[in-house]
């Protein structure tokens, strides 16, 4: 029964997030359908490496092996460049609407597998079900479906000049999204009649050998795209090969700056997707709530193993301590753990050594005095997990404000003007992406031409496209992929 | 206290409340039916939102028999004793007496539309003369709409001095503030609502999305700002109102996503029937039927089902 509200001591109000209602284990059950040992895929089949050698694939979120990945060196590697050269002249003398209908094919092929491939990536990268699901998978699908649209209308890509395919191409993906960055990286290059040699990332190897099946099915012709698999030494050998017309490079800035400085003066061209520290901006008129969302999205995304993550929150000092509340009751409902279970919202780190560099870094913010803030939750025993982490009262000198961290840590910090705004951004050697929150929309314009950025999400965070050009500026690299301008890299203009 | 001018009193309301941005809630909403939920969570979600529903007859072709058959079903849903009664039955005044006389002395409660519902277009004297003799003839809850006239043209005091005079006139009744959501179109109008009916209300008191007379009811976007417009002023104020969408929510499915935007949200608390309430008819039944198949692993065909509402 409501009574009259007279009683002046209010009592102290706060939310209770707690066990009334406990979700199930809801575990996604779909067939990966793996294979104990994985060769590498060259000239159309899959061969045992010539190093004789296999490595382990080890699932994140309870250390135990899925498969044995083979270990290419630089035989394997030559064998790849060589299959790729001899695919190169009859698939580039295709018409173009013929190499479409294949990546037409492919798409569909995994939109029939979606599932099967969603678990697969889960279970060899850590991230949640949810995200796999909804995110990589169709996204991948949607790269081949859009490259697939634009193979047959090349001589409309660049008006005034016709294009031709450079030839082999190298290509180098990370660990963080294996399957869509695969499909980054082949789906134009096909387009364009290019090959391709391509190296997964070491921890993150199974979806690209799912997708040479997929490749067979598709009748795809031998050699055009062939995949070695390896650590550094392999990807070393791909990107520094004699045969390629082209490397593209997705990783750390670091490993970036080596291969620059291993091609330096040949004539291969290069394009470079690399770090990020990337400024979330939130102005005091800004729709508190959906910004709330926004920030959370934009560093908890893929346990924050996003290259464009939102890692530095710049908020108004009004309404920071607001932005800052609403946050640390948002962290109390996110749901860390198994990333096969349908209702985790943030999965397993992808490796022992991210998650130990992830620790060391935030170590190193409590050490330079930020505050911690992680909400109650209990992790999994064996796996490798971190909790949603925020730090508060953090300035542009700390580490955790400059170095990219890689992992769900948000460093907070606050500014007063614009013009304060525009420079905290900036002030950082990375330059991949910018989030700006606001209702006004000239700030919104005004702020896209200012922050050095390849991306400015305004009032959104982390929306990707296959019709939007995606790369960055200064140490985030160069080179665009997705859209017109990403086709056009793969390209030669004459 | 809202100011009479209102050019001052729009600008002050939505730098006090905040703004809404459209893509980003139905964002966040559609994050709540990704959520799976199975074996005892769903069990225990579905009984609860049987606890939590309003079964509601709103018609012109209401008659005793039809509000009979109404509070039968109310005060039992189903032969399995596991199904608790409803929360409440819901009515025109006209009938209050006549559910009181059925459901008197048990836990369903009679609720009673009053203040010219559903357009609200009539004198105030007379809407609180209708919301007193709801209360004289026994009415637990009242459930107004309030003057959307006045919400549109920016009399936000006049609104809000409205449901105020409706709280003096329910007494120890509570009371249910319907903002009838698609007639404010935008979610900054509807958080702006929510604000100015809770300042007027009482710990207990509840806002509500919709009169389901209209075409666009209930969704879990629409619930979603109301929510947070709850959960923003209870951190604030130390109030807690409770929140009664209304209208198109027919199927057991949806009910659980906006139990799980309730639990995300506004959090445990809230989960009871007496902060949340589901405005509807069809529902229940549904509901049943899903707690059937959760007990037998089939589905059992409609008939099995006892049916005294269809409407809203």
């Amino acid at each position: 029964m409501p009574s009259r509200r007279t009683s002046p001591p209010r009592p102290r109000a706060s939310l209770i997030f707690g066990d009334l209602w406990e979700f199930d284990p809801a575990p996604e059950t779909a067939d990966p359908k793996l294979k104990p040992r994985y060769d590498l895929f060259i000239g159309g089949r899959f061969v045992a490496p010539r190093t004789g050698r296999y490595f382990d694939s080890v699932n994140p979120a309870n250390e135990r092996k899925i498969a044995e990945i083979a270990l290419a060196g630089e035989a394997d590697v030559d064998a790849a460049y060589a299959a790729a050269a001899r695919a190169f002249g009859p698939w580039s003398a295709l018409p173009g609407r013929e190499r479409g209908k294949y990546l037409y094919r492919i798409a569909r092929l995994l939109q029939d597998r979606a599932r099967e491939f969603a678990v697969a990536e889960t279970i060899d990268g850590g991230k949640p079900i949810r995200e796999s699901r909804d995110f990589d998978v169709p996204m991948a699908a949607a790269h081949f479906f859009y490259h697939a649209g634009w193979a047959d209308k090349l001589a409309y890509v660049a008006p005034g000049a016709a294009v031709s395919p450079l030839g082999v191409v190298g290509q180098v993906i990370p660990w963080n999204f294996p399957l869509l960055m695969l499909a980054w990286k082949l789906a134009p290059a096909l387009a364009m009649g290019n090959c391709v040699v391509l190296k997964p990332a070491e921890t993150t190897s199974i979806t690209a050998l799912k997708l040479a099946e997929i490749l067979q099915d598709a009748g795809l012709p031998p050699g055009v795209v062939n995949f070695v698999t390896g650590a550094a030494d392999t990807g070393a050998a791909v990107m520094g090969h004699p045969g390629a017309a082209k490397v593209a490079f997705t990783g750390s800035t670091e490993v970036g700056k080596r291969i620059m400085r291993q091609l330096a003066g040949t004539d291969t061209r290069m394009t470079m997707e690399l770090g990020g520290k990337a400024a979330n901006i939130v102005f005091d008129d800004a729709p508190i709530e959906q910004a709330v969302e926004g920030i959370v999205n934009g560093i908890f995304f893929n346990q924050g193993h996003v290259c464009c993550a939102g890692s530095r929150l710049l908020v108004h000092e009004p309404v920071a301590d607001a932005v800052i509340a609403k946050l640390k009751n948002r962290l109390r409902v996110l749901r860390v753990g198994d990333p096969l279970d349908k209702n985790t919202d943030l999965g397993a780190i992808n490796s022992a050594e991210q998650l130990s560099r992830i620790r060391r870094l935030v170590a190193a913010g409590v050490r330079e005095g930020a505050v911690l803030y992680q909400p109650p939750c209990s992790l999994p025993g064996k796996g490798f997990y971190f909790p949603p982490t925020l730090f508060t009262r953090v300035t542009q000198s700390h580490r955790i404000a400059r170095e990219e961290i890689f992992g769900p840590v948000l460093s907070i910090l606050t500014f007063r003007t614009v013009d304060e705004a525009i420079e905290k951004a900036n002030n950082t050697p990375y330059g991949l992406s910018a989030g700006v929150w606001t209702d006004k929309g000239s700030r919104i314009l005004r702020m896209s031409t200012e922050l050095k950025a390849g991306v400015v999400w305004a009032n959104t965070f982390n929306r990707f496209d296959p019709a939007s050009p995606f790369g960055g500026y200064k140490e985030s690299g160069f080179g665009r992929e997705g859209g017109r301008q990403g086709l056009l890299d793969y390209a030669r203009l004459s | 206290m809202l100011p009479r001018d209102t050019l001052a009193a729009h600008a002050r309301l939505l730098d006090e409340v905040g703004r809404v941005d459209q893509v980003g809630v139905e964002e966040r909403v559609a994050k709540f039916t990704t959520r799976s939920v199975k074996k005892t969570a769903k069990l225990w979600g579905l009984r609860t939102a049987v606890s939590m529903t309003d079964l509601t007859t709103l018609e012109g072709k209401d008659t005793p028999g039809k509000i009979e058959s109404l509070c039968r079903k109310a005060l039992r849903p189903h032969d399995d004793p596991s199904v608790p009664p409803v929360a409440a039955v819901c009515v025109y005044p006209s009938m209050v007496r006549h559910a009181k006389s059925l459901v008197g002395g048990s836990t369903v409660k009679v609720a009673s539309v009053a203040t010219a519902f559903p357009s609200g277009q009539t004198h105030f004297k007379t809407r609180l003369a209708e919301v007193r003799g709801a209360v004289a003839d026994g009415a637990d809850e009242i459930d107004m709409v309030i003057n959307r006239g006045a919400f549109l043209s920016g009399d936000f005091a006049r609104v809000e001095d409205e449901i105020a005079g409706v709280v003096e006139a329910c007494g120890a009744a509570a009371l249910k503030v319907i903002l009838e959501v698609s007639e404010l179109e935008t979610y900054d109008n509807i958080r702006k609502a929510s604000f100015i009916a809770m300042g007027a209300l009482r710990p207990g008191d509840f806002i509500k999305t919709s009169t389901g007379k209209t075409n666009l009811n209930a969704t879990l976007a629409n619930n979603q700002v109301m929510i947070e417009a709850i959960r923003d002023f209870y951190l604030d104020t130390g109030i807690a109102i409770g929140m009664k969408p209304a209208g198109g929510i027919k199927t057991a499915k949806q009910s659980l996503h906006f139990l799980i935007a309730v639990k995300e949200t506004l959090g445990d608390a809230w989960l009871t029937r007496k902060r949340y309430r589901f405005g509807a008819s069809s529902l229940l039944n549904d509901l049943l039927r899903q707690l059937e198949k959760e007990r037998t692993g089939a589905y059992q065909a409609p008939y099995h089902f006892s049916d005294a509402t269809e409407s809203y």
